[in-house]
């Protein structure tokens, strides 16, 4: 009993620490405008490729632009990234999914299979696909994470309106005549949100990686936005004379990662009553 | 008088919970002679099956752990044993049959692998010699065409088959001492009366002890020597199965009679009233059973009356002592 | 078990016409004019023209897509429209060292997850249970080519030890073809291991807590015999499933990962099939990533299958 508590201490300790995380990520994004120590786009030639220290926290790249700067309004893209696409994800696949697990029939059977094929397609390849048929541009880079990540939207709510269906209250519900629009909106999108929330936590953090792949890979947003790819994949190029170019952009992306992760963790633990404890 | 196979004096184990022990078997005192064959009777959840699991040095990998007391096999302190000592008992010396045959074997390997690794590990046995040993133990238990079931996984077992194909893993060690915990509680009554026909048929060929654990008296009359009757935690009575069946003491056992139907009894049957106490609400001193005793009074709320009477006929109660 | 696996094919098969019809949409779908866009701004309207023939966008769309996949079933993915070269015959070209990237990748994972996992479990709340709780964690945080990238950094550029990129084939020289794959490897490995780990530990927790271990206990088996034997077994059942779904992990990561490291494979072939708007051959790609993840997915099920007493013996599935 004892170990049981303990490990979920543990468990809720990471996830604060996750939290606080993102909560200094969100400042940064928020109000790099105001925060941020100089212009990212300021060149300053004296500063090319200058060392970590106290004229340039993090260092300066090899046009002399300072690199902590640049990386607050990168985290303002990942954010930003993020939220939209999670949100096209969540909204499309939730939709997907209630209607194929309420509905059944024919449509589940098209819809699930839409969503297997989408699911075969590894999430990386698919997403440069779509990137591929609409241009590079930092839109499209939202539509198209949202459009990888919506099948697995898609799965959680098919199963969990299953599920909640199966339900008693909601033949009772049906009962006493209520219309399929109401037992939607009282009754299975309230049973379904806590695992979808859970997966939302997870698939910002998938988002973040994605966009920064996206863009290291030179098909996210345009190369001149300071994007955590694109500061990455610049950096690469010049790691041999200047090391913190490569490796402090990835540091965050790592972080805000680590930090979705842990956060999803936490909600399952604290949120899914189906999962062990302590586990 | 010559040593028990088995003996457990004062046994106690124990559960920690929010800082606090909770005793689950509270000083049993229980023994198992070679050839004999003995009852432990009592509801769920009054500590039997952890009593055997102490035997078998089970416990303690979980939260439970042994608080107290005694467990000598021909003499020899278990609880002192190491665990490689214990290791090399378990399964080979003391064999223990599961509740649940469903859940009891491995669903990924055979039986015959399942039992033929009793004679690999303890006698280090070479495969060959080992598959033989687990066939014939298969036969031991009457199960036809044993050679051809042993390459069979346990989904291809009923019910009653997995329960045999787990006294023959038990068989295949030769032990001297076996415990089996409510080994026909998940078998129809045609099944029941087969599976301990055969323990009585084990202990009379091989003369090793049983101590059988169970919740059903009728189980207790057609197999048992001697019975021990445990409530929350404690042994409240204890006599051969004649003179109990004959003459029960305690109040508790007298209500279990009662709740059972018999054919001279034709009259309703009388439930004790309450529930027994879960771990956490057992009293700290007294009889636990005074709560729904009828015949409890002052005294018993005060001190747990000792286990007192005559070899033949123990019992653990102020106002029935044996003889009076 | 035969119903099992025939009823597994029968649900890929609508898969597989979705993946084509996604892969042919695809060149449908580019904005404006497939042509135009292919041939960038200097074209004759007669190259135009042969060009749209020669795809065949002058019929309709469902001819075209039946023509497409009839070709594609035999094998024949059409030619690519940067190099003329015959898509096949690229993506076969470049497939080994994919295949040598993302099995290593497999195996390397299992590697450290099985003993990692497994130890965990088995002393729950040790060090080596956070050690495992680490990797799990970590392994899914850092992305791969920022891992790629640093690998580079202090094993290539500061100790020099490993090459840093490029793909030297095994059949030519062996020991340069395992060095140039050790950091690749590593690289693509780190989230299949934490997926892995995390997976292994919570399943073997699970099986550890069942009656027959509790048997195998009291069988006299050894705690690493009851552990390695009587668990392991049944915990990596469900652990095969979550392998199959890492497979399209690895296909994607294997195309970041190609770019960090400069190795031609399949990877490569899409990224540059993208930047030369080369899109009969990024359809191809896509065709053949998507089979592939199908296949090897029906051959997990099947390995499930075998592994699952309850499906082999013909039981409820």
């Amino acid at each position: 009993m004892r170990a049981f508590t303990w490990s979920m201490v543990m468990a809720n300790r990471l996830a604060l620490t996750g939290g606080l995380i993102l909560a200094f990520f969100a400042v940064a994004a928020l109000f790099a405008p105001w925060l941020a120590p100089r212009d990212p786009y300021e060149i300053v030639p004296a500063s090319m490729l200058a060392t970590p220290g106290a004229e340039h926290w993090l260092g300066a790249d090899q046009l002399g632009r300072d690199l902590f700067s640049r990386m607050m309004y990168g985290a303002r893209i990942s954010f930003h990234v993020g939220l939209v696409a999670v949100g096209i994800a969540l909204t499309a696949g939730t939709l997907l999914g209630v209607a194929a697990g309420y509905l059944g029939g024919w449509v589940d059977a098209v819809i699930s299979r839409i969503v297997d094929t989408l699911f075969s397609i590894p999430d990386i390849l698919l997403a440069l696909a779509v990137m591929a048929v609409l241009g590079p541009d930092l839109t499209n880079v939202m539509l198209a994470i949202g459009i990888v990540y919506t099948p697995i939207f898609a799965r959680i709510a098919r199963g969990s309106t299953l599920e909640v269906k199966q339900r008693l209250f909601i033949e009772a519900a049906r009962s006493i005549g209520s219309t399929h629009a109401t037992i939607v909106f009282r009754h299975i999108l309230p049973a379904i949100s806590a695992p979808l929330m859970i997966q939302a936590s997870l698939s910002f953090a998938f988002a973040i990686l994605a966009e920064a792949a996206l863009s290291f890979l030179g098909f996210g947003v345009e190369p001149d936005t300071p994007s955590w790819g694109i500061l990455l994949n610049q950096g690469k190029d010049l790691m041999d004379r200047a090391w913190w170019l490569a490796v402090f952009p990835g540091l965050a992306i790592t972080l805000a990662v680590f930090s979705f992760n842990v956060v999803g963790d936490g909600l399952r633990d604290a949120l899914d009553p189906r999962v062990v404890k302590g586990t | 008088m010559t040593q028990p196979l088995l003996d457990i004096r004062n046994l106690s184990v124990g559960f920690v919970r929010d800082g606090m022990t909770h005793l689950a078997v509270q000083a049993v005192s229980l023994s198992v002679g070679r050839g004999e064959i003995v009852g432990l009777v009592g509801e769920s959840g009054c500590g039997k099956s952890l009593t055997a699991k102490a035997v078998m040095g089970l416990i303690g990998r979980k939260p439970g752990q042994v608080a107290g007391g005694d467990i000598r096999f021909e003499g020899r302190n278990l609880l002192e044993a190491t665990d490689r000592e214990i290791q090399a008992l378990r399964g080979h010396r003391i064999a223990m049959i599961f509740q649940d045959p469903m859940t009891s074997l491995n669903p990924v390997f055979t039986i015959g692998n399942q039992i033929a690794e009793v004679p690999r590990i303890h006698e280090g046995a070479p495969a060959n010699e080992a598959w033989a040993t687990a066939v014939s133990a298969l036969e031991q238990v009457g199960i036809a065409e044993a050679s051809t079931r042993a390459r069979q996984v346990p989904f291809e077992f009923s019910g009653g088959m997995r329960q045999r194909a787990v006294i023959a893993m038990g068989l295949a060690g030769h032990p001297d001492l076996l415990l089996a915990d409510e080994p026909t509680t998940a078998l129809d009554v045609t099944v029941q009366a087969q599976i301990l026909d055969l323990l009585k048929q084990l202990r009379d060929r091989t003369g090793c002890g049983i101590l059988l654990i169970t919740h059903d008296l009728g189980v207790v009359a057609e197999t048992c020597d001697r019975v021990a009757v445990m409530y929350a935690g404690r042994i409240v009575e204890e006599a051969s199965v004649k003179e109990l069946f004959a003459r029960p003491r305690h109040p508790y056992t007298d209500g279990l009679f009662r709740a059972v139907p018999t054919l001279e009894r034709t009259g309703r049957l009388e439930p004790i009233p309450g529930q027994p106490p879960d771990l956490d609400s057992i009293p700290a001193q007294g009889c636990p059973f005074r709560d729904r005793c009828p015949l409890a009074e002052s005294q018993c709320a005060d001190t747990m009356p000792p286990l007192v009477g005559c070899n033949n006929h123990r019992v653990a109660c102020w106002k029935r002592e044996v003889g009076s | 078990m035969v119903g099992y696996i025939l009823r597994r094919l029968l649900l890929a098969l609508p898969v597989l016409a979705g993946i084509s019809l996604l892969s042919f949409s695809l060149v449908r779908l580019v904005p404006g004019d497939t042509v135009t866009a292919m041939l960038g701004m200097n074209y004759t309207e007669e190259q135009a023209a042969t060009l749209r023939r020669e795809l065949g966008l002058d019929r309709s769309l469902a001819v075209q897509y039946g023509r497409w996949a009839a070709r594609a079933i035999r094998g024949d993915l059409g030619a690519s429209h940067f190099t003329g070269l015959p898509v096949t015959g690229a993506i076969l070209e470049r497939l080994p060292v994919t295949l040598q990237l993302a099995g290593g990748a497999v195996l390397l994972a299992l590697l450290i997850a099985l003993p990692l996992g497994v130890a965990g479990a088995a002393r729950r709340g040790g060090a080596v249970d956070a050690a495992a709780s680490g990797v799990g964690i970590l392994g899914l945080s850092v992305p791969n080519f920022w891992l790629g990238t640093l690998l580079i950094l202090f094993f290539s550029m500061t100790l020099g030890w490993l090459p840093s990129g490029g793909f030297v084939p095994f059949g030519i020289d062996p020991v340069e073809n395992l060095r140039s794959m050790i950091l690749p490897t590593c690289a693509l490995a780190a989230a299949v291991c934490a997926v892995l780990v995390r997976m292994i530990r919570s399943s073997v927790i699970e099986v550890l807590d069942q009656d027959y271990i509790l048997m195998a206990e009291a069988k006299g088996c050894s705690p690493a015999r009851v552990v390695w034997r009587h668990a392991l077994r049944n915990a990596m059942i469900p652990v095969i499933t979550v392998l199959g779904i890492q497979v399209g992990y690895l296909l994607g990561g294997s195309v970041v990962i190609e770019a960090v490291f400069s190795l031609p494979g399949i990877g490569q072939l899409a990224l540059q099939a993208i930047s030369n708007r080369d899109y009969v051959l990024l359809q191809g790609v896509i065709l053949f990533v998507g089979s592939a993840f199908l296949a090897i997915n029906l051959v997990v099920d099947v390995l499930y299958a075998a592994l699952n007493p309850a499906i082999r013996v013909g039981g409820p599935s």
